[in-house]
């Protein structure tokens, strides 16, 4: 069973700076003809080609769903990240061609919702700019919560707050701004579904005051991609297509088993969506678990592995791949 | 009616047949000589030239025929098509698959045009012609899923993705084996399945479910299923029971190759690029006994796959009680040669 949808060829027709830290894309078909549609929330994996090294990248889509000339994108810089986002930040122009995989939506609005209450933290206002303008041209009902470190870094705050008026509410971290998110759950209607994108402590942060006020886990949503994380090289054995290889500080084990030319399973490549979810046969050490997919039992266990994110240390692991 | 379709009934006098062409496309469900569960998905390609997966919705001789026994099932009972408030975009996104697909793969029969959110739909076969605005229901006779699958073969079944589960919220099922949209509507992945036998256990629908929650747009898979039936009755509901249940108690082995036939369904499942739902066509095919064994390969096969059939099996497909009968009908077109794998006739 496959779920490879065919890749999108496209190549780059423009590139903003949106502010310091942020800079947009925006891809085209190369044989000119219509991108998808997709559903707000839904991401895409960009590949890029870095000087011989194969990186592969989630990024949410944030043009318009409706928009089937092009996709857009903002990656955040992250100095001390892999080199994803710099190599987007530095090497890619206009007119570069690349590859994008099929939209997935790990991060899907619920339609049943009467009210999409949107709390966004940096640069996780993206999925929410496609879904804002998929909820707007259906006439539902939404309202966004934003945090920005400072007006400067505040990407798309004038865009949206002129689109959509005083559904969009902008706090700053430097000038002492926080969202008041007990008094803010308290007052929505029956129905409300909140939706949570941005920093680890801060979707926490959502899903814990949430829960403590007596809203239902169902009701709370968010999505967070993890970066894989460096770490030391080590060594794995693949059973079934017997290679041996050895993943370098700055790849991921994922990454590693695509270079030594053995097909698997992806789709999110940040720890979330669950497909790339491989069975470990033999582990001497101590798996790293990154993922938000395995439960604490089956990482206690080390009996399976997302390769994405996750790394070990140990003297064998070998995984049915 | 034009040369292309049978004028043909799939109740009263059942005048329902297949031509020469329709049995050698017919798909034949089973690839060796017996039959167990799996989940059996491989991606919905297009498959040989004339073949059933020739396109992503396949139009054959019955296709007037049987929107018009379509017709008159909802006539008797309008919940056969439901939707809920929620899937009306799953709708339009169904809509749009189904016109892009048909006008694509059968320029003669159907034709799109667009300005915008302006479509323009000609359905020649059923002489319909209609102006709407994409997205905007007011401007079709029914809503959108109801309004394109009164116009496409097979049932449809719209599912909602959500909590890491699948929802039936929305569907248009009069040519179903024995279930019920009314009944079903609502439920998550795993309760609209319970009443299937011995799947459970083989844990087939957990690995089909974690399958499914990825399934991506532009990459849709198809897999078989089959039952039996008596009488070539389009609408087998649970509603209906008590007008086709009886049949089968009053078959012989004088009626059996005319009046039994294997029921095939070709199900599709396609990622929904809009509302991220996805669409379950279930594509009901009939072929009669006495057509089936003009197939030497088939009809040997399909008396082993009778034979050796768990009983729970058999009884969940509802033909326990004829099985003696139908292996009385085909064990003489088996002479016990082996059959190559596959599907095809030879």
């Amino acid at each position: 069973m496959s779920v490879g949808a065919p890749k999108i060829p496209v190549v780059v027709a423009e590139v903003v700076e949106v502010n310091d830290l942020i800079k947009r894309f925006r891809f085209v078909r190369r044989d000119g003809g219509a991108m998808p549609v997709f559903s707000g929330g839904a991401h895409v994996v960009v590949e890029m080609d870095d000087h011989g090294v194969r990186r592969m990248n989630p990024y949410s889509l944030m043009s318009h769903p409706a928009d089937t000339m092009g996709y857009e994108i903002s990656v955040r810089r992250d100095e001390a990240g892999r080199g994803g986002s710099l190599y987007m930040h530095r090497h890619v122009k206009p007119g570069m061609e690349m590859v994008l995989s099929q939209p997935v939506n790990l991060f899907p609005l619920d339609a049943r919702a009467k009210k999409h209450l949107m709390i966004a933290g940096g640069i996780g206002i993206t999925p929410f700019v496609a879904q804002m303008a998929q909820v707007e041209a259906m006439g539902g009902r939404f309202e966004l919560h934003y945090s920005v470190r400072s007006p400067v870094l505040g990407a798309y705050v004038e865009h949206l707050k002129a689109h959509y008026g005083p559904r969009v509410h902008v706090y700053h971290d430097e000038h002492g701004e926080k969202i008041d998110l007990q008094t803010l759950l308290k007052s929505q209607p029956l129905g409300t579904h909140i939706y949570a994108c941005g920093p680890k402590g801060m979707i926490a942060w959502v899903h814990a005051t949430a829960k403590a006020m007596g809203w239902p886990d169902r009701a709370v949503h968010s999505e967070e991609f993890l970066a894989p994380p460096v770490g030391q090289a080590f060594e794995v054995q693949l059973a079934a297509s017997g290679k041996s290889i050895t993943v370098q500080p700055n790849q991921s084990l994922l990454e590693a088993i695509e270079a030594a030319g053995v097909e698997a399973p992806y789709l999110c490549r940040g720890g979330a969506c669950g497909q790339c979810e491989t069975n470990v046969l033999r582990c001497d050490g101590h798996i790293e678990h990154n993922d938000h997919w395995l439960t604490d039992e089956q990482k206690a266990t080390n009996t399976k592995i997302m390769p994405c994110v996750s790394r070990f240390r140990g003297t064998a692991l070998i995984l049915d791949r | 009616m034009s040369l292309d379709f049978n004028d043909e009934t799939f109740r009263g006098d059942f005048t329902f047949k297949n031509s020469a062409k329709a049995i050698k496309r017919f798909p034949f469900p089973f690839p060796e000589d017996s039959y167990m569960y799996s989940v059996n998905m491989e991606p919905h390609v297009p498959g040989p030239v004339g073949s059933v997966f020739e396109h992503m919705f396949d139009v054959d001789e019955h296709y007037v025929s049987e929107m018009r026994d379509r017709a008159q099932v909802l006539a008797d009972d309008p919940l056969r098509c439901q939707s809920l408030p929620h899937m009306e975009l799953a709708g339009w996104d169904l809509l749009e698959l189904i016109m892009e697909s048909k006008a694509r793969d059968y320029p003669h029969w159907f034709s799109l045009t667009k300005d915008g959110n302006q479509w323009h739909w000609v359905n020649r076969p059923l002489q319909i012609e209609q102006k709407f605005t994409f997205l905007d229901a007011s401007t079709l006779p029914y809503g959108p899923m109801e309004y394109i699958t009164r116009q496409t073969q097979g049932d449809f079944t719209l599912q909602d993705q959500r909590d890491d589960d699948l929802w039936i919220e929305a569907g248009m099922v009069t040519t179903q084996a024995d279930w019920s949209l009314d009944f079903d509507i609502g439920m998550s992945f795993k309760q609209w399945h319970a009443p299937v036998p011995l799947a459970h256990q083989m844990g087939i629908f957990d690995r089909a479910l974690k399958f499914l929650l990825k399934l991506q747009h532009g990459a849709p898979v198809r897999r078989f299923n089959w039952t039996m039936t008596v009488d070539p009755l389009l609408d087998t509901s649970p509603e209906n029971y008590p007008k086709w249940g009886p049949g089968k108690t009053t078959m012989t082995p004088q009626t059996i190759g005319h009046r039994q036939h294997l029921r095939v369904e070709l199900q599709t499942l396609h990622r929904l690029p809009r509302s991220n739902a996805i669409a379950f066509p279930i594509r009901c095919y009939l072929i009669r006994f006495e057509e089936l064994v003009t197939v030497p390969k088939w009809a040997r096969r399909l008396h082993r796959v009778v034979r050796d059939i768990p009983d729970e099996l058999a009884t969940y497909k509802g033909f326990l009680r004829n099985k003696p009968l139908m292996l009385e009908y085909l064990a003489p077109f088996d002479d016990g040669q082996p059959t190559s794998p596959g599907f095809a006739p030879e």
